[in-house]
């Protein structure tokens, strides 16, 4: 990345570029019982999460869809980190990660539980792309609810 | 660059006679001395809004300053003041689009707004169930949906003509689908996401032929050259100021008189009506039967501003010049690796639609943003023809007068260090 592009680096992070082009979990597992669709009208972005949940917690996740690399990259590294966390993980995650993204100086207090996903911290500094970050995280909330509509950033 | 890529030769003609001193031009414009992270603002979102003169900025400021008042009900001197400019600013339009009667202007908001207001007065009182209004499927959500609004209260039939892989309507398909049960032909004069000019003239006859009006959204087609309502024989043309120079909130419909007189009224209020009983309402004439309530007197005067503003540069000198640089634009975009033209219409106006290998729209659309270019991502509120090429959005370069080639050379040069980034 050439040096004037400013605060970019801060956004496109190696690690979210590189999940960007090799995404995870990019499939639909076959034990899935749980599933939602998510669409950010504004870019056109898809997205749908399946979970296969077993006593309150993520046993397999996967997702699909058509996106920008943030929003990728931000499926990607999402289903990484949940695999194995209980449903009130996820949904505590999810909070911190939106503070993250946000700019939300709370979310400072737990930045550590958001390992690599802080890598996201940069989104902050570009308030358009929040939603991109944050539409496999809503869509995961829809899915672990198991709402049937499809879940829209807008 | 694919061969479609050349459709628009290098123009020629655009030389002293129709040269615009573009330098003087951009002065005119307060905007564009803005630095957007550091660097001169390139502002190539023209489409989506245009940017303001200063004569615009200007006739709002005076407006607020020494006229303003409500209009057609003062006898006060305020209220005259501000009743001869909005009048004027109608004369104005008129003669803009060349309409042959100031009644045949009527103020709206913009161009959605006129597209609702014929499909809510005229439509409404035409289409049965059973019947059948034909759009292009290069529309813009604002000449689709209000359609779909009024199909589904009448139980009538939305047709729409298809285009082909360069963007062009299928001219034969189109006049196939005029049929004895079409009410009314609306279509786009310029698309807005893949910038092909549409042979409206034609178009428009094919539909006459039927007995068939024919609404014209020609919201990207203003801006870009001279557009003679009466030569082109449409019945309703509709578009936005806020694309042409004006203020944002005020529109123009334009509609045949003969139409307009035996249309129900859109809006009850005050200012459409001749006398008020609790027994009986008689409404106003033309324009003002369909320009219920205070309008946006300020809007509509800035938008007479904006009109004589780009009237005095010349429209002729405008669309050589932007024909040039969308030419310029074409060649040199087309050229990059990677990139994939959407939209290559041998007659195209005002918009680069296009789809670089690699790198979603959006994320272009950030890092062009950190160089200071503004371009539009996504799908142009024209979901339709994104399906259509198969793509959930594109990237959009779009032109105005102030444009230059160096900009166009911005963008180039924005798109490969994007390249450069997810390499």
């Amino acid at each position: 990345m050439s040096a004037d592009m400013g605060d970019l680096g801060d956004l496109y992070q190696e690690v979210i570029l590189e999940h960007s082009k090799a995404p995870r979990n990019f499939r639909k597992p076959a034990s899935a019982n749980h599933h939602a669709e998510g669409f950010n009208p504004l870019c056109g972005d898809r997205c749908s999460v399946y979970l296969d949940l077993e006593n309150g917690a993520i046993k397999d996740i996967g997702f699909q869809g058509s996106g920008c690399a943030i929003s990728r990259a931000s499926a990607s590294m999402m289903t990484q980190m949940l695999k194995g966390k209980s449903t009130e993980e996820a949904a505590k995650l999810f909070e911190e990660f939106h503070n993250l993204v946000t700019g939300d100086p709370e979310t400072m207090k737990h930045a550590e539980e958001l390992g690599k996903l802080a890598a996201f911290g940069g989104v902050s500094k570009f308030p358009a792309r929040v939603k991109c970050a944050t539409l496999a995280w809503h869509t995961l909330q829809s899915a672990l609810e198991d709402k049937s509509e499809t879940v829209s950033t807008e | 660059m694919t061969a479609v890529a050349q459709a628009i030769p290098l123009d020629q003609s655009a030389g002293l006679d129709l040269a615009l001193d573009v330098a003087k031009i951009r002065a005119d414009f307060p905007i564009l001395a803005e630095r957007i992270n550091g660097k001169p603002l390139v502002y190539l979102d023209n489409a989506a809004t245009s940017q303001k003169p200063r004569a615009v900025l200007d006739a709002i400021v005076n407006y607020y300053s020494h006229m303003n008042a409500n209009i057609h009900r003062g006898v006060h001197t305020l209220s005259m003041r501000a009743t001869e400019a909005h009048d004027a600013a109608r004369q104005t339009v008129k003669r803009f689009i060349n309409a042959a009667d100031t009644r045949e202007i009527i103020f709206v908001r913009g161009a959605t707004e006129a597209i609702n207001l014929v499909a809510q007065t005229y439509g409404r009182v035409h289409v049965s169930a059973g019947d059948e209004i034909l759009i292009t499927a290069m529309e813009h959500h604002s000449n689709i949906v209000p359609w779909q609004i009024l199909c589904e209260e009448k139980g009538a039939h939305l047709k729409v003509a298809p285009i082909d892989d360069r963007g062009e309507l299928l001219l034969d398909e189109f006049e196939k689908l005029i049929g004895p049960r079409t009410k009314i032909v609306a279509v786009t004069h310029v698309s807005n996401a893949l910038g092909t000019v549409n042979p409206l003239r034609t178009m428009i006859e094919m539909a006459h032929r039927r007995g068939v009006p024919v609404l014209v959204d020609g919201a990207q087609a203003v801006p870009h050259f001279a557009v003679d309502v009466q030569a082109l024989d449409a019945d309703f043309y509709a578009f936005s100021g806020h694309k042409v120079y004006g203020p944002t909130g005020i529109g123009v419909l334009y509609g045949k008189r003969a139409l307009l007189e035996a249309m129900p009224p859109y809006q009850g209020g005050g200012d459409m009506i001749a006398s008020v009983t609790f027994e009986k309402t008689t409404y106003n004439v033309l324009p003002f039967k369909f320009e219920a309530g205070t309008p946006d007197i300020a809007g509509a005067i800035a938008l007479g501003a904006a009109l004589d503003y780009i009237t005095a540069l010349g429209m002729e000198k405008i669309a050589a010049h932007e024909h040039d640089l969308l030419a310029y634009a074409t060649e040199k975009v087309g050229a990059i690796p990677g990139v994939q033209l959407i939209g290559t219409a041998a007659d195209r106006a005002g918009a680069l639609s296009f789809v670089l290998e690699g790198v979603h729209p959006h994320d272009l659309g950030t890092i062009l943003d950190r160089q200071g270019i503004a371009i539009r991502t996504g799908h142009h509120c024209a979901q339709p023809v994104m399906e259509r090429f198969q793509i959930p959005a594109t990237a959009r370069a779009s032109f105005a007068v102030y444009n230059t080639k160096e900009e166009v050379d911005a963008l180039v040069a924005g798109i490969r260090a994007a390249r450069e980034v997810f390499a």
